[in-house]
């Protein structure tokens, strides 16, 4: 079957051609579609590439946050001034695939993709990003739980595309953490990110390829908060174990060619302890 | 692209027609098997073993995972566009004076890769060489002798030269 492949250069453009046909399968980086293609997995009758696009590979400033186009790659999230800006962002993006992989893959497809173990996802999700949606209708903002619904499931409509993330700039501690069985090539066993909000003394836990859907921490969120000291970035170590659990509770993990759930829970609890840790040095308050 | 113009690839300078019917196949399925150019190597299909690695508009991607329809109008740069006709760039000098090739397979792979690596990066260190041949596998070596062969390389390494 011949495949039809619109290159799409404006937004404009998707949204006509979307318009024209809502089955038209989005293409960005491909670094997902690609295998499915090449495993006779998928072979769509249509494709609209959107990775040309110019207004979706930037990104700007908007007042405290950055407003990050879909087709961003992770190759310019990780490093220059995006790296800077949204530390854990970035230290995510580097853990994806290989240089070949975050030169083409994208911030948008791997929320388009809504895979659990997407790298972007727990990032965003404790960052509590806010996802502009766009299609001939017009705009509309959703938060990053309302658009994951399921595995591999999102709640975008006919015609609609992701065309920009917003992220807080927060100028404070951020860690993103990983396993996996190298440190390079890897997919998420499970992932962990923790964000500090020094203003509102509170901290941000998004939890990585536990869960089908974008899942914070909350429980442990709200109970470590009685443990830190802001002010000399202490963390009263009696509070750590239990924090640990709430963490490990908070996942619903499940058995699969990468790993068990026993161990993704255990170790998501783990991450999470190193990633406190890591921002609070352990100290009696 | 208006729909009457022949469709086309831009590969190592040249303008190479091609048909609409392959617009559905992965690029490096119509850069081997349609216009015979088997420098690029396929191995996994997935991303995942660099052995087809390609400069897409000077970016370094997997030609496994990038869609043929949309590689038109785009410079496509691959292995055979490294050296001229019967010679060899210093990397693949280097590779040649480590013992950094065994079977061969990766090898296409990891030159294009190590020279958009030295393109930006001259003196490297030995995390850095590693790092960036991270999406390169190769079986054979156990990689010792190519991340020597990128160090001598990046002594003698001229940007000018070859691909991107």
């Amino acid at each position: 079957m011949i495949m039809e492949v619109l290159i799409a250069s404006s937004t404009e453009e998707i949204c006509e051609l979307l318009e024209q046909d809502s089955s038209r399968q989005l293409l960005a980086g491909g670094t997902d579609f690609m295998v499915e293609v090449n495993y006779r997995h998928r072979s769509p009758s249509s494709v609209i590439t959107i990775d040309q696009v110019p207004e979706l590979q930037n990104w700007h400033h908007d007042g405290d946050s950055v407003v990050v186009g879909s087709c961003v790659t992770y190759r310019e999230i990780e490093r220059g001034p995006l790296a800077t800006l949204v530390p854990a962002l970035a230290q995510a993006a580097r853990t994806v695939g290989s240089p070949q992989i975050r030169n083409a893959g994208t911030i948008g497809g791997n929320i388009g993709t809504a895979s659990p173990a997407g790298d972007m996802i727990p990032v965003l999700s404790a960052l509590g990003a806010v996802i502009s949606l766009r299609s001939s209708e017009g705009k509309r903002e959703v938060s990053l739980e309302d658009l994951i619904v399921g595995v591999k499931q999102t709640s975008l409509r006919r015609g609609e595309f992701i065309e920009s993330v917003r992220v807080p700039v927060l100028d404070s501690p951020q860690e993103f953490l990983k396993v996996g069985s190298r440190s390079a090539m890897v997919i998420s066993v499970t992932s962990l990110a923790f964000i500090t909000y020094p203003k509102t003394r509170s901290v941000g836990i998004g939890l990585g390829a536990v869960n089908p859907i974008p899942t914070r921490a909350k429980e442990a969120e709200v109970f470590i908060a009685d443990f830190l000291d802001w002010e000399t970035m202490q963390v009263d170590p009696s509070g750590i174990d239990h924090f640990k659990d709430l963490v490990s509770a908070a996942s619903s993990p499940i058995d699969d060619h990468r790993s068990v759930a026993a161990y993704r829970r255990k170790s998501i609890g783990i991450l999470a302890q190193r990633a406190l840790t890591r921002v609070f040095t352990e100290g009696v308050l | 692209m208006p729909n009457d113009e022949q469709p086309h690839l831009n590969v190592n300078g040249k303008r190479l027609t091609i048909q609409k019917s392959w617009f559905g196949e992965s690029l490096l399925f119509t850069l081997r098997e349609r216009l015979g150019l088997y420098g690029s190597k396929n191995a996994c299909e997935q991303g995942e073993c660099g052995s087809c690695s390609i400069m897409l508009d000077e970016t370094l991607v997997c030609a496994c995972l990038v869609l043929t329809g949309s590689a038109t109008g785009r410079d496509i740069k691959t292995i055979e566009s490294l050296a001229p006709e019967g010679s060899l760039s210093t990397i693949q000098q280097a590779f040649i004076d480590t013992g950094a090739i065994q079977c061969g397979f990766c090898t296409p792979g990891l030159l294009i890769t190590i020279k958009d690596f030295l393109d930006e990066n001259t003196d490297p260190t030995e995390l850095e060489i590693r790092e960036a041949i991270s999406g390169n596998l190769c079986r054979c070596t156990g990689y010792g002798r190519i991340v020597e062969a990128v160090r001598i390389a990046s002594k003698t390494h001229d940007e000018s030269q070859g691909a991107s």
